[in-house]
């Protein structure tokens, strides 16, 4: 099999913005770790009662969280849960349940007390732990291993091993606006919200956020990966907080919004994952949670609130784009395994540290390239701002962000408001996902193969096709060529219309990329979703990972050019 | 408490219309209000006269011909123009808007963007990228997000009366319905809230239609059981198209829907049910055009509803025989008598 060679890639180092780590804003909210876990408790305590006024209401949510909390522990228990949980939370309970003889003057101050060992207990549960040493040591380990797999697995000379040939700037492509973000990132801060495919993504935007010079960010990172030593290890190291999405009770999260939110207020530049889980579909993300992104709208407008020239936040959207990722079988098997039955299923990862590495030895053994994009960076109201941080309108008149916060002039605080102003920065997030998402020619080629057969067995509904015998799906390779090349054509319009893009290996004589598409999509699968059979007609292993990888081009009405 | 602070700021109404005029007059109640009219020497004529429309204006009213002074002065604005001139007088505007205006509009209709080359008599669908409501033109062409729109049963002649009426006032914002609320509310108008402002709007403009066919059976001298099968099965029809253009149902068996369908559809003042009429009394579509003072909204709702059905595959029978009869040159007769043989007979399916 061979793969063609992506073009050779101009990435250029880049200086990084702020030398010494002392001076990132990250190292400032760890050093201060206890001082910052303080303040989060006590503002998300306020904040519990401002949304809970009577004490009735807040004693039934504690009950409530008292309760989902055991039953997580009896039925879904991760490694990274803390020793103590089933005690702290059997203690929670049984003082809900001697208070309630008890007459309500006597309550009132047990709860504030209760609730404050609640939060607190979270907030120490939820705040990363940035060391510099550990960050230096872990990026360094992280380069010194990349590299040794890359020139390991790439060049076929004895003592490849040792050589540096290849670096992981090679290996995956940085795009889009890296001038911009870092110089944003010198204005004000950064919220960077990339789309989510792979338990790859936190590693790797690690890796790109140190390469463009940036300081390192605060992370929202799921506390499954945690379950991973080998990760929980570098998560750490790179300034990441948990985020764990079995706790939906109302104390958990508002304490989690204000972690995120205060943060932010200091001036950590903070990423997360907006989609709020791998995208099960392999589609790019179409719903985002609003509930952190909300914490950017509310950070902006507290910073408005404060005294002197306020910091104001940039929100800049990233796209991930890969040939291959390592779960989507289990991803495709949930999304279709729900979709279908409508049934809850709980989160299983089954990657452990043996699997992750024999994962990064195929990944860099393979010449499969992984491409990042940078997007442009928008305020917190989802306008485009220009290299100074100035928002603009769409005629390019510069609009003060401040005004979204104000009636007659004053600030005024209208959570209502913000909701709303949270959901449309996200539809904005999302249009601008599918504006910067790069196609790669193995997206495309899947894209048109899953449509033609959706077309021809266009009486089946999804999870009858996905069930039709592989014998019975061909596609005459004469007839796949004349549709890629008209949704190839299209590709081409819609980025000079600046709604897509691709990469460059997109371009160029058909057979070629058609052929670099097939090889690389979903590679080291034990069955491929494309191949080619000995009479060069396109057919496939699995339909299921194909749909997966098809997903990825779905939202820009291509189907109806097949 | 923002509106305490609102009181001592005009309040502005873009378009001197008989609704706006009716409108300005009801603002000025408890505000100042500026009223902007495109043409200057009906803005003299207006100040001078004090009249409008056939309408004696409140004194608190005064007319304006410049949108830099009235997005400088007015912190909300009611815009209330026709729905082909809503996008132009929007750019106009834009430069001068800034994100903490609140714009809550009363215009009915469409707004349609079409490919380059293309005429809404060449395009064989619409589809929603093109057919957009008033509060998405505020959107696309300016930065105000507080946005709002004003729908229901609103007669300009019968709220001028000061005859009992209500309007729903929808949008995204509690702050803003608050506001619109507090500005419109009297002891002879009630204001509903709903949140659902595509579901409104969508509910107003397409009533529209069916007031003309309201219209065309009055014309023809039919009666009230005519018209009640009218009402209902048209009030379906609306629930059908106006959910694949994405409203909600409950917004069409409200104040903006039901509400404003039955009065159009009884109401022989109401333009498009003029249209209708003078259509079943056997005059052609362009003479009826031009006999009217004011734009009858309907006429290309009717043409964009039935180009939307299309696209979408709603089966939206009044729409398309209206649309054969106004654009077709099918009778009102023809158009009843397939109607009427047409074989559908499931009351309600879509609740």
């Amino acid at each position: 099999m061979e793969i063609l060679e992506e073009k050779k890639n101009k990435n250029r180092k880049y200086k990084p913005i702020l030398d010494r780590i002392p001076d990132w804003p990250v190292y400032q909210l760890s050093k201060n770790r206890k001082e910052f876990i303080e303040e989060v408790t006590r503002k998300s305590v306020e904040r519990i009662h401002e949304l809970r006024p009577n004490y009735k209401q807040l004693i039934d949510d504690l009950q409530a969280t008292a309760y989902r909390e055991q039953n997580r522990i009896k039925r879904n228990r991760w490694r990274a849960d803390p020793k103590d949980d089933a005690q702290f939370w059997s203690m929670v309970k049984n003082e809900l349940v001697e208070l309630s003889a008890k007459n309500p003057d006597e309550v009132q101050p047990k709860i504030d007390d209760l609730l404050e060992r609640i939060v607190h207990r979270y907030a120490s549960e939820i705040a990363g732990n940035f060391k510099p040493n550990s960050y230096r040591f872990a990026r360094e380990v992280i380069k010194f291993w990349f590299a040794r797999l890359l020139n390991g697995a790439r060049v076929k000379k004895f003592g490849a091993f040792f050589r540096n040939q290849y670096s992981l700037r090679d290996k995956i492509h940085i795009v889009g606006k890296v001038k911009m973000i870092r110089k944003l990132a010198q204005k004000g801060t950064v919220v960077m919200v990339p789309t989510h495919f792979s338990n790859l993504d936190s590693i790797l935007i690690g890796w790109v956020i140190h390469s463009i010079g940036l300081p390192a960010f605060i992370y929202g990172a799921g506390l499954n990966l945690f379950n991973i030593k080998i990760i929980a290890y570098f998560m750490n190291s790179l300034g990441a907080y948990k985020v764990d999405r079995r706790k939906k009770n109302l104390p958990y999260l508002e304490t989690l919004k204000m972690y995120s939110n205060l943060a932010i207020q200091k001036g950590a530049h903070s990423l997360f994952f907006p989609g709020g889980t791998r995208s099960r579909s392999g589609m790019i993300e179409k719903q985002l949670k609003l509930g952190l992104l909300s914490t950017a709208i509310e950070a902006q407008r507290s910073l408005y609130n404060t005294e002197g020239e306020p910091r104001k936040i940039f929100v800049v959207p990233v796209t991930l784009n890969y040939h291959f990722v390592l779960e989507a079988p289990d991803l495709i098997e949930d999304y279709l395994h729900v979709k279908g039955q409508d049934r809850y299923f709980p989160e299983q990862d089954k990657y452990g540290s043996f699997q992750l590495i024999k994962f990064l030895i195929k990944f860099f053994g393979n010449r499969s390239n992984i491409s990042v994009s940078i997007g442009p960076g928008l305020d917190v109201m989802g306008n485009y701002v220009d290299d100074e941080g100035n928002s603009l309108d769409n005629s390019g008149r510069i609009i003060d962000t401040r005004e979204y916060f104000t009636s007659s002039g004053q600030l005024t605080v209208d959570r209502q408001r913000e909701d709303e102003y949270t959901r449309m920065l996200s539809q904005r997030i999302v249009t601008e996902y599918h504006k910067i998402n790069r196609v790669f020619a193995s997206h495309l080629v899947s894209f048109i193969a899953f449509e033609m057969w959706v077309k021809k067995y266009h009486q089946l509904d999804l999870f009858s096709l996905l069930r039709l015998p592989e014998e019975d799906l061909e596609i005459d390779y004469e007839e796949f060529k004349v549709v890629f090349k008209r949704v190839r054509k299209q590709i081409f319009l819609l980025k000079e219309q600046g709604k897509i893009n691709f990469a460059s290996h997109l371009k160029g004589n058909s057979d070629v990329v058609i052929t670099r598409g097939v090889d690389n999509v979903g590679v080291f699968h034990l069955n491929r979703p494309l191949l080619k059979n000995k009479r060069g007609n396109i057919i496939t292993k699995d339909l299921s990972l194909l749909y997966y990888y098809h997903n990825r081009m779905v939202g820009y009405d291509l189907e109806q050019l097949i | 408490m923002t509106l305490n602070n609102l009181s001592d700021k005009p309040v502005g109404v873009i378009g001197a219309g008989s609704f706006g005029t009716v409108i300005a007059n009801m603002l000025a109640q408890n505000r100042k209000v500026l009223l902007y009219a495109r043409d200057p020497e009906q803005v003299a004529r207006i100040n001078k006269e004090q009249t409008n429309k056939g309408y004696t204006l409140h004194e608190n009213v005064l007319a304006i011909n410049d949108l830099a002074q009235l997005a400088n002065e007015c912190e909300v604005l009611f815009p209330i123009v026709p729905s082909q001139h809503f996008r132009a007088m929007m750019k106009k505007l834009a430069p001068y808007l800034h994100p903490y205006h609140m714009l809550i509009h009363g215009t009915k209709g469409f707004d349609i963007t079409l490919p380059p080359g293309e005429t809404i008599e060449t395009m064989k669908t619409l589809d929603r990228k093109m057919v957009k409501t008033m509060s998405e033109v505020i959107k696309e062409e300016s930065v105000a997000v507080r946005i709002g729109c004003l729908a229901g049963p609103n007669l300009s002649r019968e709220l001028a009366q000061r005859q009992p009426a209500a309007t729903v006032i929808a949008s995204h914002f509690n702050e803003v319905i608050q506001t619109g609320k507090k500005l419109l509310k009297s002891d002879r108008f009630q204001v509903y809230e709903n949140n659902d402002i595509v579901g409104v709007e969508i509910a107003g403009v397409l009533k529209n239609i069916i007031a003309i066919a309201s219209g065309a059976l009055s014309g023809l001298g039919f009666g009230d059981n005519a018209k009640g099968l009218l009402i209902s099965r048209g009030a379906v029809e609306m629930v059908y198209l106006g959910r694949a253009l994405g409203g909600d149902t409950k917004a069409f068996l409200g104040v903006a829907g039901i509400g404003d369908l039955v009065t159009t559809c009884n109401s022989p003042m109401s333009r498009n049910f003029t249209v209708g009429y003078r259509l079943a009394k056997g005059e052609k579509l362009d003479q009826i055009v031009a006999d009217m003072q004011e734009v009858a909204e309907g006429i290309n709702t009717v043409r964009i509803a039935k180009k939307c059905a299309d696209h979408y595959k709603v089966r939206a029978l009044i729409t398309d025989r209206l649309y054969k009869v106004l654009f077709e040159g099918l009778t009102v007769e023809e158009a009843l008598e397939f109607l009427m043989r047409y074989p559908l007979n499931m009351d309600i399916d879509f609740i």
